[in-house]
């Protein structure tokens, strides 16, 4: 008999809550078959299961805030026999909410006559935890869905001025705060998750940091070409070729994908490098594209607007949120020329990438304009040394120069 | 079809693609990619749903053809016929 527990879906998160159950017991599961919907400070994260077998039992209730290792459910292996009619498990899920968190509304409650259980986007939801909206009281004001305009509103009624100072320096957290929201002394939960896990970072990685400057006019026209024979839906974008090179030079530089832990280093055979993604509501998530060393660049782009889809609507998965081997940061958006990451432990490396910007480039002996573009790596000195970095950053320069081998 | 009634689905697929937007915020002559923080692959979406919409595929050659509100007004209404 399996016990499904809560998982660990980042080092500093300490609970869940658990928002909606996708099986129930009697169900067959198969391993990676989404079983729970988890509500956390990254949003509403889809958590699959580990092993294959039945659900005997769930352990919790919906809408409960359950930690990391709290037992969910119970799950009968394939083959084993059915469980005798036991004692009650002991493990009593904790309950206790934190005073920020507002009380859902709780739908296994019997309902008053006429009252409808109100609607909230997971958006609202979140944000509302993250402001302490009371949704039961707003609910009582909103007709229909309740969508984050209104929680935010909710939010803006109740005096709290922003805390001066509690922007993380750090090239990885752009903008995160969203002005006149937050209470004094109290950053919100992912500004929390980001402090804890960059504190860290500089407390205990050694970084050394290497920059290249890349030629990125054949790829680009290259890329202008190939786009020219697709259908505006099979559209490759720059960021996707960019993700697709970083890959392959990987497998020719394996040493900065994987992690670093209890003093040893453990060189990861699959590549599952992080994303950082934007959040449109502030904040930045660095999700997985997971196993990009078996998918060719039609698939990698397909991934990646899949994977920035689901981050932004809240629906990850929990696999993304935990397999990371490297991260990928790519501030070219925000017209910034170069950035120079801050590594996500236990991971080895950060690969900035930078604006692409016309730039003087000389060519033998003549000067000519180029689509440049400045690549960075931060590495852990204690997993590589930095010839290690330059001749991944010189890989990923070649590889680029040959585009059509990115295929 | 009219230019209003193009203006108002390219408007509508701008905010499927950034709900938070709030339409008074969405500029009709600067660029979408600084005014509303569209990044590239917003902006591949949103040509994306207009193309399922109004069946006209923006090549990527003509992007400088369409960085604004008002410019991808003119664009579709000269495309539609």
């Amino acid at each position: 008999m399996g016990v499904f527990k809560m998982p660990s879906l980042g080092a500093d998160m300490k609970s869940a809550v658990l928002m909606e159950w996708k099986v129930k017991p009697g169900d067959t599961v198969n391993k990676g078959d989404i079983i729970a919907e988890v509500e956390t400070s990254k949003g509403v994260i889809e958590i699959e299961v580990f092993e294959s077998g039945v659900v005997e039992k769930l352990l919790v209730e919906e809408e409960t805030e359950c930690e990391v290792g709290a037992p969910l459910a119970e799950i009968r292996a394939e083959g084993e026999a059915a469980a005798k009619p036991v004692p009650e498990p002991a493990p009593e899920p904790k309950k206790e909410k934190p005073k920020s968190r507002t009380k859902l509304p709780e739908s296994k409650l019997p309902e008053s006559p006429g009252t409808e259980r109100p609607r909230i986007s997971p958006a609202a939801r979140k944000r509302a935890l993250e402001l302490g909206v009371d949704l039961t009281a707003l609910a009582a004001t909103v007709k229909g869905e309740i969508h984050l305009e209104a929680v935010e509103a909710a939010a803006g009624k109740t005096p709290g001025t922003q805390t001066p100072g509690t922007q993380t320096p750090g090239t990885q957290t752009p903008g995160t705060q969203t002005p006149g929201t937050q209470t004094p002394g109290t950053a919100d939960p992912m500004r929390q998750a980001i402090a804890a896990a960059m504190s860290k970072s500089n407390a205990e990685i050694p970084h050394y940091y290497l920059s290249t400057s890349i030629n990125m006019t054949p790829a680009l026209k290259w890329l202008e070409a190939e786009n020219a024979k697709r259908s505006i839906k099979e559209r490759i974008l720059p960021a996707a070729l960019m993700i697709r090179a970083v890959v392959k030079a990987l497998q020719k530089v394996p040493e900065l994908n994987g992690f670093w832990t209890d003093g040893g280093h453990q060189v990861s055979p699959e590549i599952h490098p992080g994303i950082a993604i934007a959040l449109r509501s502030g904040g930045l998530i660095t999700p997985a594209l997971l196993d990009m060393q078996d998918k060719d660049l039609t698939a990698t782009m397909a991934n990646l607007g899949d994977l920035i889809t689901r981050t932004r609507a809240g629906k990850l998965r929990s696999t993304e949120l935990t397999k990371q081997t490297i991260t990928i940061t790519n501030l070219g958006d925000l017209g910034v020329e170069r950035v120079y990451g801050v590594i996500y432990p236990p991971q080895v490396a950060i690969v900035g990438l930078g604006r692409i910007m016309d730039a003087p480039w000389a060519e033998g002996d003549t000067l000519a304009v180029r689509k440049v573009m400045q690549a960075t790596l931060a590495g852990d000195h204690r997993a590589t040394d930095g010839r290690t970095g330059a001749l991944f950053l010189d890989t990923l320069n070649k590889l680029l120069q040959n585009p059509e081998g990115l295929l | 079809m009219t230019k209003q009634e193009i203006k108002a689905i390219i408007i509508e697929e701008i905010l499927n693609i950034a709900p938070e937007t709030d339409e008074a915020d969405i500029p009709e002559g600067d660029r979408l990619q600084s005014a509303i923080e569209f990044d590239s692959y917003d902006f591949l979406t949103l040509l994306t749903a207009l193309f399922d919409r109004l069946k006209v595929e923006v090549p990527e050659n003509d992007y400088g053809m369409v960085g604004t509100l008002n410019d991808m007004v003119d664009y579709f209404a000269g495309r539609m016929g």
